[in-house]
């Protein structure tokens, strides 16, 4: 553990009563084998690591993903490529079963393209699923009046997108993020577009409560690296927050003193 | 014409009593991190070895990948 990490071991994220020492989450798809999955994870430190449910078959990865992971790192199964309520709701109660866990990361697309959550089945995926006792985190658009409807029908968190699923691009709406993070009753993770280190920061300093985050990290050319570098970047956006910031000026303010200037 | 089931999407003869035999068949022993609904039912574990399977039957069974 570096200085950094344990500094403050008060500072725990908290989701639904749970506590984590970790506020980065991180994806286990996408990458080139195995090895640099559990490598990554590894370096990552992540508080949880999410997976997908799919039909059984004989490609991919050998090994199961619950054998390879789950023993060192708390599962979060994402209900992936649903575009109905009827498969997220199946899906969430498969990966219960698979996982014996009822915690989801629900995701509900609209549109194939940017890979949008479709808002009005996500609040009602949400609904049932918070019925049938599960603890919902749902990915949802950066929109502070989404993510306030979706804490109001029992998500334990809210996780807005930066940006488009894997584009990279970062956090493309900072004004909306810092909003939900104002207006938020539940932690806010951030969860999609991250595309280096400095964006999962960026994230942090905003006020989010944590970061998730795959593609970054996954296809990146060195993805240990990568991810090592997403574990500091948490930390340090954390600290930066919680240290706060200086105001943003137009005039300098030189920070060196005025008086006892040489040829003066 | 043989009874047929639906696995995974897949048609295929109906040679499973019960999902336990169908699981079994595949080479799945045990339920970790295994999961099976039958006909849009989650079916849990303990019920594999009575849940019987009938033609027509929708089996899915499914388990944890890789995702973000």
């Amino acid at each position: 553990m570096t200085h950094i990490a344990a500094a403050d071991a008060t500072d725990a994220l908290v989701i639904a009563g749970r506590r984590f020492a970790s506020r980065l989450l991180l994806g286990t798809g996408g990458y080139p084998n195995q090895q640099v999955m559990l490598d990554s994870l590894a370096a990552a430190e992540p508080a949880m690591a999410t997976v997908s449910i799919r039909r059984i078959s004989l490609e991919g990865y050998a090994e199961s993903v619950v054998d390879l992971v789950g023993g060192r790192y708390a599962l979060l199964p994402n209900t992936a490529g649903c575009a109905t309520v009827r498969d997220a709701v199946m899906t969430a109660q498969l990966a219960r079963e698979a996982l014996q866990t009822n915690w989801v990361k629900l995701e509900l697309i609209g549109d194939r393209e940017t890979l949008y959550p479709d808002v009005e089945q996500l609040l009602r995926a949400t609904e049932e699923l918070v019925k049938d006792g599960f603890i919902v985190l749902p990915y949802c658009n950066d929109d502070p009046v989404s993510c306030r409807k979706l804490a109001d029908a029992g998500a334990a968190a809210v996780m807005p997108l930066g940006s488009p699923i894997g584009s990279g691009l970062g956090i493309i709406n900072t004004y909306a993020i810092e909003r939900i993070c104002v207006t938020s009753p539940v932690p806010v993770i951030l969860d999609a577009g991250i595309g280096t280190a400095s964006d999962a920061a960026q994230a942090m300093e905003l006020g989010c409560d944590g970061v998730l985050l795959n593609t970054a990290v996954a296809k990146a050319h060195d993805p240990r690296r990568m991810a090592a570098a997403m574990r500091g970047a948490v930390i340090a956006g954390r600290d930066a927050r919680l240290a706060g910031r200086i105001p943003k000026r137009t005039q300098a303010e030189p920070s060196s003193p005025q008086l006892g200037l040489i040829g003066g | 014409m043989s009874a047929s089931i639906r696995v995974n999407g897949r048609e295929e003869a109906l040679s499973a009593a019960n999902v336990a035999e169908l699981l079994r068949a595949r080479g799945i022993e045990g339920s970790r991190g295994v999961a099976v609904a039958v006909n849009g039912v989650v079916a849990p574990s303990p019920t594999w070895r009575s849940l019987p399977l009938a033609a027509g039957d929708e089996v899915e069974i499914v388990r944890p990948f890789g995702g973000g």
